[in-house]
């Protein structure tokens, strides 16, 4: 791969640590993160690597890459790191910012899952699953997919086949519509 | 004794046979719980991947709804949702400008502290171990299982503030003091990949044939959990971890509640062992 280095300032790490409020200079690629990663051996580019991207100032590589996308979220990365970088959020503010620059995501699998999760969640206040589940396929045009899954699922009493609706809707529309993609930041570190 | 009580969703739907057994041991032991007035979703994983913001005031909100029914502590016996409620009430009270936010969003305030706790800290640090063991009738004697935490349970450990992120033990002296015999298998704490259960099944298939295979080495005749991903993730794929690996697990992954139910000579039936995919069988003759 191609590096272009424009300078020795890194624009994208110093925007990461802006929404963030992580600072990822601290890394020093000891790999720590990478080694107790679940989902490293299924992507190209481990948590270290991405963070040495960014480091590097290589947004669009970054903001493409399937790494943020196929993190579980489980936190070894963070809990592990010597120089506690919540690595884990930095997945996490890599996704998002992909989201609100428009990018296409790299695996739309998880999106469409969030998303079907999310529809859901908005309409009723609390997840309808077995409605979930069909509209995630419908997304993802794999109707059929988990499909064995299902009729055993509802012999077992396991799927609610009505949506659950809380009275408080009004207050689920509000925090929908009006979260922002970033929380405020208290105050910002100089370098 | 009265305490609140978050189910959240898998509870109401896929996680029936963890509120089945968690009732049935609470009536037992005489507690009471307080379900959390209209709660709404955590927002689990989809939410703080999608929108930060969103993330904490979905789990927020729960508390406002707490704190108005003037509430001191919530058990929220899914991992996920326990991690996402301590998640939203530690944000707030390191950032005086989230939890102003916070407000904006849910149009209310948390008055007061509110404690969250998973089934695992209900049970040794409110119910207390020494309660429980007064109340054993049928010791689970003979019986070898692997405790599974998973991530959320103890991690991120700033957060949660809960057991030892890489060797937890709340759940192996729960075990043992039921009876059973609590194996030591380096599985405790990897991540099942629950949260890709649905979109990343290739994930998921080989995270669980590690996980089986390192308990089936060690031992365990079942997988203990305290988290409704973990337990739908390894019970249901099961099958197909075998179909796709050619390996032959056939381990029960039971509910903490369930096996204590057991221990607390609760009927089988009604404890939910029988919704399994897996069979729990040799369990049920207790
Ligand atoms: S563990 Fe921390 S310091 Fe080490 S490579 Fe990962 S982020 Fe960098
Ligand atoms: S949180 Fe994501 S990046 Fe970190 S170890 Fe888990 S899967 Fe890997």
């Amino acid at each position: 791969m191609q590096l272009k280095l424009d300078n020795n300032v890194s624009q994208f790490a110093d925007e990461i640590e802006a929404l963030s409020g992580l600072n990822l200079y601290d890394c020093y690629q000891c790999g720590k993160c990478s080694a107790g990663c679940p989902v490293s051996q299924f992507t190209q580019e481990s948590p270290t690597r991405l963070i040495r991207l960014i480091q590097l100032n290589q947004k669009e590589t970054v903001l493409n890459s399937k790494t943020p996308y196929l993190c579980a979220s489980c936190s070894t990365c963070s809990e592990r790191c010597p120089m506690e970088i919540d690595v884990a959020k930095v997945m996490e503010t890599v996704r998002i910012l992909a989201s609100r620059e428009g990018v296409k995501p790299a695996v739309k699998e998880v999106v469409n899952f969030s998303g079907a999760f999310l529809d859901s969640v908005k309409s009723n206040g609390r997840l309808f699953e077995f409605g979930m589940t069909i509209s995630f396929n419908l997304r993802n045009r794999t109707p059929l997919k988990d499909a064995m899954l299902g009729p055993v699922m509802l012999q077992k009493g396991k799927l609610g086949l009505f949506p659950q609706s809380i009275k408080n809707k009004e207050k689920i529309k509000n925090i929908f519509n009006n979260s922002s993609y970033f929380e405020p930041k208290e105050e910002k570190k100089e370098h | 004794m009265a305490y609140g009580y978050y189910p959240g969703c898998s509870l109401h739907s896929t996680a029936k046979e963890y509120s089945m057994s968690l009732k049935a041991v609470c009536r037992k032991l005489n507690i009471e719980l307080n379900e959390v007035e209209d709660w709404n979703c955590c927002g689990a994983t989809p939410a703080h991947t999608t929108k930060e913001e969103l993330g904490v005031a979905l789990a927020y909100s729960n508390l406002v709804n707490a704190s108005k029914q003037g509430l001191d502590n919530v058990l929220a016996p899914c991992a996920a949702c326990y991690n996402r409620l301590k998640n939203a009430s530690y944000a707030a009270s390191h950032s005086p400008l989230l939890e102003k936010r916070m407000n904006e969003l849910t149009g209310g305030k948390v008055e007061h502290d509110i404690k969250v706790f998973n089934i695992l800290e209900f049970f040794r640090d409110i119910y207390g171990q020494d309660n429980l063991k007064t109340a054993i009738q049928k010791p689970l004697s003979g019986f070898n299982v692997a405790c599974y935490y998973g991530c959320l349970l103890v991690r991120p450990s700033k957060v949660v503030n809960f057991d030892d992120p890489e060797d937890p033990q709340s759940m192996d002296e729960l075990v043992n003091l039921l009876g059973a015999h609590a194996v030591e298998w380096s599985c405790k704490t990897e991540c099942c990949g629950g949260s890709h259960a649905i979109p990343e099944t290739d994930i998921v298939l080989e995270l669980g044939r590690r996980i089986f295979s390192s308990a089936q080495s060690q031992g365990a005749q079942m997988i203990a959990v305290a988290c409704p991903l973990c337990q739908a993730n390894l019970d249901m794929r099961q099958e197909q971890i075998n179909k796709k690996y050619k390996t032959d697990f056939k381990m029960p992954v039971v509910y903490i509640t369930q096996l204590l139910g057991l221990a607390l000579g609760i009927p089988s039936a009604e404890l939910g062992l029988n919704s399994h995919f897996v069979s729990t069988q040799e369990l049920a003759k207790i």
